[in-house]
């Protein structure tokens, strides 16, 4: 890891050039830092979606296929207003192919305040709100933000606390501290796995996520997420150390193997 | 007529009509109704379909070596001393034995006619192009005897006009060749036969008899007489092939027939841009289905009357020119036929028919002809949706346009002409006018009229911007000024070419096949509208500098600063482009148009945004000069980067009603992608369409089809004689675009991640 300040500072708010973020955790800020937005996904939540990237993120996954989207200050600031109305743009649509609102980064959790008020108006607008999140940082998403989810996308990057620091840089257990509390609120959620050949593909690794997840019922869906190289040309263009230009990507096997873990535990997984 | 035994014709119609439900259409000419009280829905799925018969199989193998041919040599064939008409060439057959159903343009297949009364100019030049020689009768004829069309539009052309067409601010007028984008009603000689149609003819020029001689009486008079002329020779046609034309058709197969050699007639007569058959495929689904329900047809008999069609309009050409490939490369005849679509009752139009239709993409492999045109209604059956989405993703050979939107417009019982222009069949044609250069148009409002590349005064002088930095609402000024000028000039060419065509070259038999007072409609174009829009947009959100050459002319932009652009969903940029088609289409209004045709406008440019690119400088949006336009209402390529839905909801947002000859957009989207899902994909891609068109949109060209195939394409052509792509409106054999064409397309946005 490199000094304060770098593109390696795991805090996202910590570079001498980071916006100020003071009031990002609480519920008044009205902007937000956002790096993208795509339209007319299928595979992030139900239906047809409109998938808004954060910026900034705590972790910092040795996969990540979005390094750009780590700090801050390498996003787009917007007025929460204006991201409201251009979500209504798209908010007929989206309500007539039972679709909605996923946002996801970065990490939406580090910039709670802009990304409740979001889903708060998207609830308002009639549309499925989805969380995409690695849980690290599920403290501060309150109940009271919870209540304007209706499904979280929670990507358990591994069940064994050694091989989570090795993968992400940080810590497994606010993680499964937040897949507990979802699972007593009862807030259906899909469990993500990325499938990493050499990082998180250990047989045991596989079986703690799915031991873990398999008694949740809020679970609906365990989706496995084979690792791929799309992510690699923008560590190259951010001058970034990428340590993983030769894994390769998961057999059909591979995959099928890790499923099968998954629905042993009595997961549904796809 | 072989018939020694020929039945009274009373006796014959009712034979001919036998167990149809009665209605209106038996005392008046009304396919339309016809078609409501007999046709049969059909709810279920593909799973009766079946593949070609043998008789199919052996037609289609005899007309593989001619395609081969063609792909290499290019134009085969042409009688060059034979101008076309109904009754210039004898009979010909392609394989005798085999043929289910019968006709071809001359005496062999893929052997072209010259239609010189469009002009004789472009016959010569097609000919030369494709290393015939001219016949000398025929320059003769039409240089000393006869006048063209071409000629009599030039007669009236002012300096102006030509000085437009030259610089291509107005590009693609039919002044040279036929107008097209006229559909008869061929259906018609199937239900009635000729002699019914002739009785009908014969009373509406009665009428007019009665009436005080004002030029359009003396014109409906002239032009009725010719449509009754054109029905005698039309029978006469029929004989050639022992098919009795007069009288209604029996069976299916005749139904079929008839209505084909109909459709034969008119594009023997005609050689016109576009020339549609219409909406047949329901209409004949009743014939077949009382030949299914009689026990004299089967299913494999059924689809094979249907293959058998869509072979003899796979092999349509006409000879054209390289300047007109240039703007519609493949030999594109839009031979253009609507499936599905809903009554005005709320039933769907969808028959078993209009399954075998498509299951011909199946059965004779992909092709860009028929131009088959999915009507799109939220309300038809699944099945059928999920069939034409099947088809799509294999053969990347459908369009779609939203019946939904169209309906309350035209009824039930509209086709398209060429690609996205609506018209009740047989109860309106239209003037169709080709399209103006929009983005140029800003360029002259910019520069006070002269050209931006060749520095010629087109428009009337006017005081050029001089800033260094474009301001928005000097420029909008100014452009508003410009589109004036612009539709005026426009209106005024348009009357000038349609005048003269009804003159020297009447379409006789399509218009036989209307009734006599029809809907006019002068159907506009405009080309450059996302470019237009985005230059707008950064001159208003980014700051445009000016860079002039040493005339003052200004030739190039210098962009500081972002701007939203079109195809993002983003009402601030996306309210210009609908205000422009608006404001365009309500300066067109205010010029009164020939035979008081209801003026229309298109967005659409099929191929030609190639050749409007390449004659248009660089544009303030940083487009550079020479770079392809998007086609017909697309964002520009890349600048669309938020998804297709968002892409999808800016086409979308075009107002409909300032452009009801249609809107046109193109989604490409990478076959892997598409399939991934299988079935979850399918009704994915449903709903979609559902969104899209519940949304406003209007037109939809679906390509399932990577880049890499493209590029291999174009390196391997051989290796992909049947790939089909859509492009603005219509669907191309790939391979036979030009370069510069296969590049743009290619080039054009590709969503992955649907």
């Amino acid at each position: 890891m490199g000094e304060v300040g770098s593109r390696y500072d795991l805090r996202g708010d910590r570079s001498p050039d980071a916006p100020d973020t003071g009031s990002f955790a609480g519920t008044e800020s009205q902007v937000g830092w956002i790096h993208s937005y795509e339209t007319g996904s299928t595979v992030d939540g139900p239906g047809v979606r409109v998938v808004l990237f954060m910026a900034g993120c705590l972790l910092r996954c040795l996969y990540c296929h979005n390094p750009d989207t780590w700090h801050l200050k390498d996003g787009t600031r917007i007025e929460l207003g204006r991201a409201v109305r251009r979500l209504a743009n798209f908010a007929p649509a989206l309500r007539s192919m039972g679709g909605g609102l996923t946002i996801s980064g970065g990490e939406p959790l580090v910039q709670t305040a802009f990304t409740h008020g979001l889903f708060a108006a998207a609830k308002r607008m009639g549309l499925h709100t989805a969380l995409d999140t690695s849980g690290f940082l599920g403290a501060r998403a309150s109940d009271d933000y919870l209540t304007n989810v209706d499904l979280v996308l929670l990507d358990i990057k591994s069940g064994d606390p050694e091989t989570y620091r090795r993968a992400t840089g940080a810590e497994l257990e606010p993680t499964l501290h937040f897949a507990r509390r979802l699972a007593a609120l009862g807030k259906p959620v899909w469990v993500r796995f990325v499938l990493v050949p050499g990082l998180t593909d250990d047989p045991a690794n596989i079986e703690a996520v799915a031991k873990f997840v398999g008694p949740m019922p809020n679970v609906e869906w365990v989706e496995v997420l084979p690792f791929h190289q799309m992510g690699e040309f923008k560590w190259k263009a951010l001058g970034l150390d990428y340590r993983l230009a030769t894994t390769p990507t998961p057999t059909d096997a591979q995959v099928e193997s890790a499923l099968a873990i998954f629905r042993r535990a009595g997961c549904r997984a796809r | 007529m072989q018939d020694s035994t020929k039945a009274p014709i009373g006796n014959r119609q009712a034979h001919a009509w036998r167990t149809f439900n009665a209605g209106r259409w038996e005392t008046a000419i009304d396919v339309r109704d016809f078609i409501v009280r007999n046709a049969t829905s059909y709810e279920g799925d593909e799973s009766f379909l079946v593949g070609p018969s043998v008789r199919t199989r052996a037609v289609w193998d005899k007309l593989q070596p001619y395609f081969q041919q063609e792909r290499k040599k290019g134009v085969l064939d042409v009688d060059a001393a034979t101008p076309s008409t109904m009754l210039a060439h004898a009979a010909g057959w392609i394989d005798r034995d085999n043929e289910v159903i019968v006709g071809l343009q001359t005496d062999k297949p893929f052997r072209r006619a010259i239609f010189p009364n469009g002009g004789l100019r472009m016959v010569e030049s097609g000919l030369k192009a494709a290393g015939f020689a001219a016949d000398p009768a025929v320059h003769q004829a039409f240089t000393h005897y006869r006048k063209t069309h071409n000629d009599g539009v030039f007669d009236a052309y002012t300096p102006e006009i030509m000085k437009c067409r030259r610089s291509g601010i107005i590009t693609g007028l039919p002044d040279a060749y036929g107008r097209g984008r006229i559909i008869g009603d061929y259906r018609r000689v199937a239900l009635y036969g000729v002699d019914k149609l002739l009785s009908a003819k014969r009373e509406e020029r009665a009428q007019v008899d009665g009436m005080w001689p004002t030029d359009e009486v003396i014109r409906v008079r002239e032009e009725l007489a010719e449509q009754i002329r054109a029905l005698g020779d039309f029978v006469k046609m029929g004989e050639r092939y022992s098919c009795d034309l007069a009288r209604p058709a029996e069976s299916a197969r005749e139904a079929v027939q008839w209505t084909y050699l109909a459709y034969l007639g008119a594009i023997k007569e005609a050689n016109g841009a576009a020339m549609s058959i219409g909406r047949i495929s329901t209409f004949l689904d009743i014939f077949i289905e009382r030949d299914l329900r009689e026990g004299a047809l089967q299913e494999e008999g059924a689809q094979e009357l249907i293959d058998q069609l869509v072979q003899k309009l796979r092999i349509v050409r006409f000879l054209r020119t390289p300047e007109y490939d240039a703007l519609f490369s493949g030999d594109p005849y839009w031979a253009t036929e609507c499936i599905g679509g809903m009554d005005l009752d709320g039933r769907p139009l969808v028959t078993r028919t209009s399954y075998r239709m498509l299951h011909t993409l199946t059965n004779l492999g992909p092709a860009p002809e028929p131009n088959i045109t999915v009507l799109w209604s939220r309300h038809l059956p699944e099945p059928f949706k999920r069939y034409c989405i099947k088809t799509s993703r294999e053969t990347s050979s459908l369009q779609y346009e939203n019946d939904d939107l169209m309906r309350p417009h035209w009824g039930d019982d509209y086709g398209i002409a060429c690609c996205v222009s609506a018209m009740r069949l047989g109860k309106q044609m239209q003037f169709f006018g080709a399209r103006v250069n929009l983005a140029k148009a800003l360029l002259y409002a910019i520069n006070g009229g002269r050209d931006e590349m060749s520095g010629d005064q087109i428009a009337p002088p006017t005081a050029p911007v001089t800033a260094d930095v474009l301001d928005y609402d000097e420029v909008f000024a100014k452009f508003d000024a410009t589109m004036e000028w612009l539709a005026r000039t426009y209106v005024h060419a348009m009357n000038c070419i349609h005048y003269m065509h009804d003159k020297y070259f009447y379409e006789r038999l399509e218009m036989a096949l209307h009734d006599r007072d029809i809907l006019r409609t002068m159907a506009f174009g405009i080309a450059g509208l996302s470019v237009a829009t985005d230059s707008l947009s950064a001159i208003r959100h980014a700051k445009v500098h000016v860079i002039r050459d040493d005339t003052g002319l200004a030739v190039d932009y210098r962009i500081e600063g972002t701007f939203p652009t079109y195809g993002n969903a983003d009402p601030d940029v996306d309210d210009i482009a609908a205000d422009l088609v608006s404001r365009f289409m309500a300066k067109l209004r205010k010029h009164q148009t020939y035979r008081n045709a209801t003026h229309t406008q298109s967005v659409l440019t099929i191929t030609s945004n190639v050749v409007y690119g390449a004659h248009t400088g660089n544009t303030p949006d940083g487009r550079r000069k020479g770079e392809p336009f998007a086609p017909g209402a697309n964002p520009m390529h890349g600048r669309d980067n938020h998804g297709w839905l968002a892409s999808c909801l800016s086409v979308a947002r075009l107002p409909y009603a300032d452009a009801q000859d249609g809107i046109s957009y193109t989604v490409t989207i990478s076959p892997n992608l598409a399939q991934r899902d299988g079935e979850g994909g399918i009704g994915n891609a449903v709903k979609a369409f559902d969104t899209y068109f519940g949304q406003g949109g209007f037109h939809m060209n679906l390509n399932v089809l990577s880049p890499e195939t493209l590029k291999d394409a174009m390196e391997h052509p051989e290796k992909y004689p049947q790939l089909t792509i859509r492009v603005s409106g219509y669907a191309v054999n790939f391979v036979r675009l030009t370069r510069e064409q296969q590049l743009d397309v290619i080039r054009r946005t590709f969503h992955r991640n649907y």
